[in-house]
């Protein structure tokens, strides 16, 4: 004897949990995806941000002397 | 158990219709919404600034849902008219495969749903040009003017029109001219697209009581219109073909498509009922069908452009 008894409303709401299933999974990829491309994204950007903050001290010593 | 214990109908046995995942689906108005990828895509694309291709599926896609949820929202409130036209009295809602409130909710969901993502996954600009947009079609189009004024597809064809002009503030976070460009390619090619339908579905219109330009101003008028909008579409079209965006494939569609657009305007103008209905509206019918190829091809031709500009093939 089955655990629990399967009624007819989970037949007839098959496709549609099916579906939300899907939905469900296919956000999770999309915000796994997205996060690991900003992520990357902003490791391949930091190299250019350093140059910008080097520039910075000379002039931060030149005003202080 | 809980959907059960709270599902009356089903706790009493009732085999009543259960909503479908497609019938979910089928409120998005899916045809509409490939147009809407379509147009999005290519201002994406055609914009100057480089988007990772995940985050441009992901964009896309959110703005597809966005558009999906103004569909629904449209479908909820428009639901008494649209179970009297012929053409929709199969959607979700009239034929009792969805109730109203289902569509409101899925609609109001999605709208929030896709305008955050968007935000996240783009800039906020175009989050918040998403909401405009939603809001644009859901109220200012679907609630206000829809049933107030023989305009309402002239300013409803707005909301159609914002897509290209969302998928390049992902690229750029702004509006520039050639994004307002392909705006107001859409926005001018509504109307003469929904009048010449108007024209040969007119009972349709005259029994929802939607103030169609045919019912209200006549089609003597409506014919008339159909050819100044076209006059008017042309110069945007080919204006469009000397930005950045455009380029010798999208100057020779557009010379092509606008002489053949303007042919068939011409041709609607100078007819009467009475030819028209002899031909059982043989030339409004093949302008509407030449209105489908007419966006298409234009933004078929701008990604051209776009694509094979890094082969310095594309663009002028």
């Amino acid at each position: 004897m089955p655990l629990a008894h399967e009624h007819d409303l989970h037949r007839r709401r098959l496709s549609r949990n099916l579906g939300l299933g899907g939905v469900l999974l296919a956000l999770v990829f999309l915000i796994f995806g997205m996060t690991f491309v900003k992520v990357t994204a902003q490791n391949v950007q930091f190299p250019e941000t350093v140059p910008g903050v080097q520039k910075a001290a000379p002039v931060a010593a030149t005003s202080g002397n | 158990m809980t959907d059960v214990s709270l599902n009356p109908q089903a706790d009493a046995g009732d085999a009543a219709y259960e909503s479908q995942f497609g019938d979910y689906i089928a409120l998005l108005k899916p045809r509409v919404m490939s147009l809407v990828v379509f147009t999005a895509f290519v201002g994406l694309v055609a914009a100057p600034v480089p988007v990772h291709p995940f985050i441009a599926f992901c964009a896309v896609l959110f703005i597809a849902v966005g558009g999906g949820a103004s569909g629904a929202l449209n479908m909820w409130y428009d639901s008494d008219i649209d179970a009297v036209m012929k053409r929709t009295v199969g959607r979700p809602i009239p034929s009792g495969r969805v109730g109203r409130d289902e569509a409101l909710a899925l609609g109001l969901t999605l709208s929030g749903f896709s305008c955050v993502m968007l935000a996240l996954a783009a800039n906020i600009f175009a989050g918040l040009f998403l909401a405009f947009t939603i809001f644009f079609y859901a109220v200012v189009y679907t609630m206000w003017l829809k049933r107030w004024t023989p305009q309402n597809i002239v300013i409803g064809g707005a909301a159609g029109a914002f897509p290209p002009m969302i998928g390049w503030a992902v690229a750029t976070g702004g509006v520039s001219i050639e994004s307002v460009l392909m705006f107001l390619l859409v926005f001018m090619w509504t109307p003469p697209h929904f009048w010449a339908l108007a024209l040969f579905m007119k009972e349709d219109y005259r029994d929802a009581g939607v103030p169609m330009l045919t019912v209200t101003h006549g089609r003597k008028s409506t014919r008339k219109h159909i050819l100044a909008y076209t006059v008017l579409l042309a110069p945007i079209a080919l204006f469009t073909g000397v930005t950045s965006i455009g380029g010798p494939i999208y100057m020779a569609v557009a010379v092509v498509l606008n002489g053949l657009f303007l042919k068939g305007a011409f041709q609607i103008w100078r007819r009467d009922e009475a030819a028209a209905e002899a031909d059982a509206y043989k030339v409004e019918r093949s302008f509407f069908k030449l209105s489908l190829y007419y966006t298409a091809l234009h933004f078929a031709a701008i990604l051209a452009e776009a694509l094979l500009k890094p082969y310095e093939l594309g663009g002028w």
